[in-house]
């Protein structure tokens, strides 16, 4: 059985499931009428039933539509940020790893620098001064998680650059141009896609715990943190349901994006392409 | 030629590994098809053929290294009795030793001199120090660390650390290149005293012409397979006294001999063409040919997988 | 056409040995020189050095008197011991020939180079079908030097007697100038005209 579980087929699994969740966490604003949703005081504080399966809220809104909501949101901060950061982190590294020794002294140093302060507090700073609200949510994601990539990137493409093919194509008379669209990028696709893929994790879980602070969106955009927050209010009214139920659909999913992206690393890592 | 009885028996061997094609599946790809070897004591047998014939695999096979993904089928014997996998982890490194192809091999962490030493002397043994002394090696060297060393420099680190083990068969897996003619032929004495002590050599090479002057016996590989199994001697005195016609096309390509080539190339694992592998580049070739796989034949001495050889 | 060395001396940094230490080498257009030596003597260093893949850091390299050029194809085309090395990975065949200039059928027929192959990805060759890719691409640039760095020490013997017999006959056709790098000497003096021991500093009478 387990021959048949192989790495690429994982890979199509949790892509199909990721598709599903995306699917139904944006469906939810097309297909769903609002009505589905609406407060109802006659549903109010009821547990997980087959009619509400995450149960209802305070206000009697089904809590698994509004979790399906609070998660496109989630979904859409994250993709976000974490597409500014991963094509920051491009064109950092390959900066660093082209440029003269001083400029990639300084963005090394740089990197350093970044990744040295826990990275959640300077998200919470940026995003304050950067006024809170999506714009300050996104800054604050974006300019603290481009560390990492870049330096990937920029051992990747010194790496490369040390290549004999590399020698042979100046030697054919191509210029550092040719080469670096035509040799390097190439090479560098599938890491930006898989580092991409592993950040979307950390900037939903930031965008959650930001938000769910009060640092973040604000309280009428329904992302998992705000929905989160709210819940604890009535936590220690029993309500049990209003924390656990998104908390561990967002763990699920975060989980997801994490083994996917994990799997895409091991099968475009050439060392591990033999399997 | 060599009435005692064999060290090293391999019969019928096949090893085939689960790959991926490129795409999402997985297909079964023979590397090696119905090998048949015999080492004796006191011998030196090369095994002689191109990359991607398989020989390589056949040093794993026999030590019990393959990857997770290979399958063996065949028959070994070590000493008269079945080479099963708990016999070779007993048996490697101990009474089966490896040259192995590069340096990557060695421990990157301990210095070379050490290595060579083995786990069991602690202090630079003599013996190991008039070895290196005799393969041109500079008195530093026993301090340097692998990644320190030359290319050629580390062959002879590596030749040297079987040298002195006390196995029985040492299969050296292309021990020669990158050593000057002088050191390369310095290697090969060396293998041959081992041989003249009683102990067996499995010569992995292809540098044939330097393979000829040592060994005792010839195994000529084509892709997977022995296609000819000759005494050395044979491949000295030139095409007449060989049997198969890849192993005199081996003879005349020599930069010494004709430097002539036949045409085509080795099969790959993925697409063997049916019947007699080395056919489609035969000048003998008839339909007969692809009818099956030639058996081995015992003829003037020697065995050969060709329906047409006298 | 000629190409030279004088008193070449290299070595990688400050703190390294010298590698070379002012050697003088020279070949001219329809010679062919072999140089041989132990390893370790620097003899892939120099072939480097002929090409233009490393400055040196005394002495000189000519091409008919003045220095190779830095940018552009350079005369002097120059073949790996290991063709893996030499061709990007993730480009199909076709593109590495075409890095080198429009393709020229001649060439690809003469070495054997099938159509099918320009298909496909260097993992799916063999070594000794990469090595004829890096061998065509050096000729169909148009280069009158070619410098073949141990091109075949990690071949079969039928291999390289097939991929020589047809660079030969393109040195000699378009009047080439070819120095091979080898520590064969049967070889050497099969391919060459004249043997340069890198060891002994001087010209080998064959």
């Amino acid at each position: 059985m387990k021959r048949h579980w192989n790495r690429r087929r994982k890979v199509v699994l949790y892509t199909v499931l990721m598709a599903l969740v995306v699917l139904a966490a944006f469906a939810y604003g097309a297909l769903i009428p609002e009505s589905a949703a609406a407060p109802d005081f006659s549903q109010a504080k009821l547990p997980p039933s087959l009619a509400h399966p995450f149960g209802t809220d305070w206000l009697g809104r089904d809590l698994f539509l509004r979790t399906l909501k609070g998660l496109s949101v989630s979904l859409t901060v994250g993709v976000a940020a974490s597409l500014i950061s991963a094509v920051a982190a491009v064109l950092i590294g390959i900066a660093a790893a082209t440029g003269s020794r001083a400029v990639d002294g300084v963005i090394t140093w740089i990197i350093d620098l970044v990744m040295g302060v826990p990275h959640t507090v300077l998200v919470i700073l940026i995003s304050f001064a950067c006024g809170r609200g999506l714009k300050g949510l996104l800054a604050g994601i974006a300019l603290t998680h481009w560390t990492g990539l870049a330096r990937l990137i920029r051992a990747e493409v010194l790496q490369l650059r040390s290549q004999p093919y590399i020698a042979v194509s100046r030697r054919l008379g191509k210029s550092s141009g040719w080469i670096l669209t035509r040799h390097l990028l190439p090479h560098l696709v599938p890491q930006f896609f898989v580092g991409l893929i592993l950040m979307f994790p950390h900037a939903i879980l930031h965008e959650a715990s930001i938000s769910f602070l009060g640092y973040g969106l604000p309280p009428e955009q329904p992302a998992i943190g705000i929905i989160l927050a709210e819940s604890m209010k009535y936590l220690s009214a029993g309500m049990w349901w209003l924390a656990v139920c998104p908390g561990l659909l967002l763990v699920a999913v975060v989980l997801l994006i994490d083994r996917l992206g994990e799997n895409l690393r091991r099968i475009v890592d050439p060392y591990s392409a033999q399997e | 030629m060599n009435e005692k009885k064999p060290l090293l028996e391999i019969s019928d061997l096949s090893v085939s590994f689960l790959m991926y094609d490129g795409s999402l599946e997985r297909s079964s790809l023979q590397v090696i098809s119905n090998l048949s070897l015999t080492v004796h004591p006191g011998e030196i047998l090369a095994v002689a053929g191109s990359s991607g014939s398989g020989k390589s695999l056949l040093a794993s096979a026999i030590l019990g290294i393959l990857p997770g993904n290979a399958s063996v089928e065949g028959a070994m014997r070590y000493g008269g009795e079945p080479l099963t996998p708990e016999r070779q982890k007993v048996l490697r490194g101990g009474e089966i030793a490896l040259v192995p192809q590069s340096v990557a091999y060695l421990d990157p962490l301990m210095k070379v001199g050490r290595q060579a030493d083995g786990h069991k002397k602690p202090r630079p043994t003599a013996e190991r120090r008039a070895l290196f002394r005799r393969f041109g090696l500079p008195e530093e060297t026993e301090g340097l660390y692998p990644f320190q060393l030359s290319g050629g420099m580390a062959r002879r680190v590596l030749v040297s650390t079987a040298l002195l083990s006390n196995a029985r068969l040492v299969i050296a897996d292309e021990p020669t290149p990158g050593m000057s003619l002088d050191q390369a032929k310095e290697a090969l004495r060396m293998f041959r005293d081992l041989a003249d002590e009683g102990r067996s050599v499995i010569l992995i090479t292809h540098d044939i012409d330097l393979a000829f002057d040592f060994a005792d016996r010839v195994a000529v590989f084509y892709a997977g397979t022995t296609v000819e199994t000759a005494p050395a001697a044979d491949f000295r005195r030139g095409p007449e006294a060989l049997r198969h016609p890849y192993s005199r096309a081996l003879w005349s390509a020599l930069p010494q001999n004709g430097f002539t080539p036949i045409d085509g190339f080795q099969p790959y694992a993925g697409s063997l063409p049916a019947g007699c592998l080395f056919a489609p580049r035969c000048p003998l070739r008839t339909a007969a040919c692809e009818a099956g796989t030639p058996p081995m034949r015992d003829i003037r001495g020697g065995e050969v997988r060709c329906i047409h050889a006298t | 056409m000629r190409l030279e060395a004088n008193k070449l001396r290299f070595r990688y940094d400050r703190r390294s040995p010298w590698v070379l230490d002012g050697v003088d080498f020279s070949v001219s257009a329809g010679e062919r020189t072999a140089i041989v030596a132990p390893s370790g003597f620097g003899k892939s260093t120099l072939a480097l050095l002929l090409a233009g893949y490393l400055s040196p850091t005394g002495g000189q390299v000519l091409l008919d008197g003045a220095p190779l050029p830095k940018k552009g194809l350079c005369p002097v085309q120059l073949i790996y011991q290991h063709p893996e090395r030499a061709i990007n990975p993730r480009w199909r065949l076709r593109q590495v020939l075409e890095e080198s200039g429009s393709l020229d059928s001649a060439v690809l027929a003469s070495f054997g180079i099938e159509a099918q192959w320009l298909d496909r990805f260097p993992r799916e060759l063999s070594g000794g079908e990469l090595q004829r890719f890096c061998v065509a691409r050096a000729l169909m640039s148009g280069a009158p030097f070619l410098i073949c760095d141990e091109i075949s020490t990690m071949l079969d013997v039928i291999t390289q007697a097939q991929i020589w017999n047809r660079i030969l006959a393109e040195a000699e056709k378009r009047g080439m100038g070819l120095v091979a790098v080898t520590h064969n000497m049967a070889l050497a003096k099969r391919v060459c005209t004249r043997v340069f021991d890198l060891e002994k500093r001087e010209y080998l009478a064959l």
